[in-house]
């Protein structure tokens, strides 16, 4: 379980690593600062930005048919453009993706533009019956992301961790 | 409209992507991995001949390219093709910076260029009359970008990429036809063999 002191991110990455989980291509978001960074640090994981979102699960997609497991990172408004992606080769291909969603548009927003992109993010999940878990504990995050990277693994269906404000202190109005 | 008559003049023969598919087929002695995008590109790509190491986009336009790239990751022994419009490639111009990034000398991209978005009813693409597909990769970063002269030109750049030391992207420029057959619409099952075909799993 997770230690006394540990943060959020250091525990998705140890949570990916005893997963077996390598390939980590993302679109960045400020509240991922610490973890993409520390993943760039760990020889155990290969991860870079892509331009788009849907590129990035293309490109796991790919890795794990072809025997390594991946995720991807992102951001509430990035996580939109991905609607026409999991309809057409995510869900119907039966693949695990796993996509961690640094929630934004919710508790203090200031861009009303993120608030409402937000509020599409499970609506969208909900219409595919995607399994999807917003995690609002640091007490829980281990529990939660183990937990559903080995369902989606095992099920062969795609999940969405969506990390919220609660857990990660989101992005808040600095000028 | 043919929209392949307001192109600059090239020096590069307007082939056919059947043609061209079957024979990078007949080459592929290795078991290694071809990726169809979206439409046409696969529906060619099953007509030359399923192996297990095909697999075909029924969605996801633009997408052929980062699967492979996914692919070329994974087992960096395989050699691993993607066959593309350039309609679709259009669609995901970031994928060929990314691909130049991380330059996987696995990984062979071929474009197949006629100008128009066939399948819906061949309206030219924006980028029709205008732009270079093959200048744009160059100018991402994919150093190993070229043009086809002809069939024959296209089977030394297919050759030359086995060995290349980076990635390669191979542009052809091809006529208006429809693709030759259809893809069984099968996901579960395109994407089970594909493992078999990959190695990484074995049937039940």
């Amino acid at each position: 379980m997770a230690e006394a002191g540990q943060s959020w991110h250091g525990i998705v990455l140890e949570t990916l690593k005893r997963n077996e989980i390598r390939l980590v291509p993302y679109v960045p978001d400020r509240v991922l600062t610490a973890l993409i960074k520390n993943l760039h640090a760990d020889p155990f994981f290969t991860t870079f930005a892509t331009a788009r979102e849907e590129e990035a699960v293309g490109i796991v997609s790919g890795a794990w048919m072809a025997g390594m497991k991946g995720c991807v990172l992102m951001q509430t408004s990035g996580f939109a453009t991905l609607a026409n992606v999991l309809a057409s080769l995510a869900v119907p291909y039966q693949i695990p993706l796993i996509m961690f969603v640094s929630e934004r548009g919710t508790l203090g927003e200031f861009n009303y533009g993120q608030a409402l992109v937000c509020r599409t993010m499970r609506p969208v999940l909900d219409s595919l019956s995607m399994e999807h878990h917003t995690i609002t504990r640091l007490d829980e995050l281990e529990f939660i992301a183990d937990r559903s990277i080995k369902q989606a693994v095992t099920t062969q269906a795609p999940v969405a961790l969506i990390l919220s404000p609660l857990l990660t202190g989101g992005k808040v109005f600095d000028k | 409209m043919n929209a392949q008559a307001h192109l600059p003049a090239r020096n590069t023969k307007v082939m056919n992507r059947f043609d061209l598919t079957s024979r990078l087929i007949a080459r592929l002695k290795n078991d290694e991995a071809v990726i169809g995008g979206i439409g046409n590109t696969n529906f060619d790509l099953w007509a030359a001949g399923h192996r297990p190491q095909n697999f075909y986009m029924l969605g996801s336009m633009g997408l052929a390219l980062p699967i492979a790239l996914g692919v070329a990751l994974a087992q960096p022994k395989r050699r691993v093709f993607a066959l593309e419009g350039d309609g679709s490639l259009l669609m995901q111009l970031g994928a060929l910076s990314t691909i130049a990034t991380l330059s996987p000398n696995n990984l062979t991209m071929i474009v197949m260029d006629n100008g128009i978005y066939q399948i819906t009813g061949a309206q030219p693409t924006p980028a029709a009359s205008t732009a270079d597909l093959v200048g744009i990769a160059l100018a991402s970063g994919i150093a190993n970008s070229a043009w086809a002269a002809d069939e024959e030109d296209f089977e030394r750049l297919v050759e030359q990429s086995l060995s290349a030391a980076a990635p390669t992207l191979i542009g052809v420029r091809i006529d208006e036809k429809p693709g030759t057959g259809t893809t069984r619409r099968d996901p579960v099952q395109i994407r089970e063999r594909f493992m078999h075909g990959l190695g990484v799993r074995e049937p039940l």
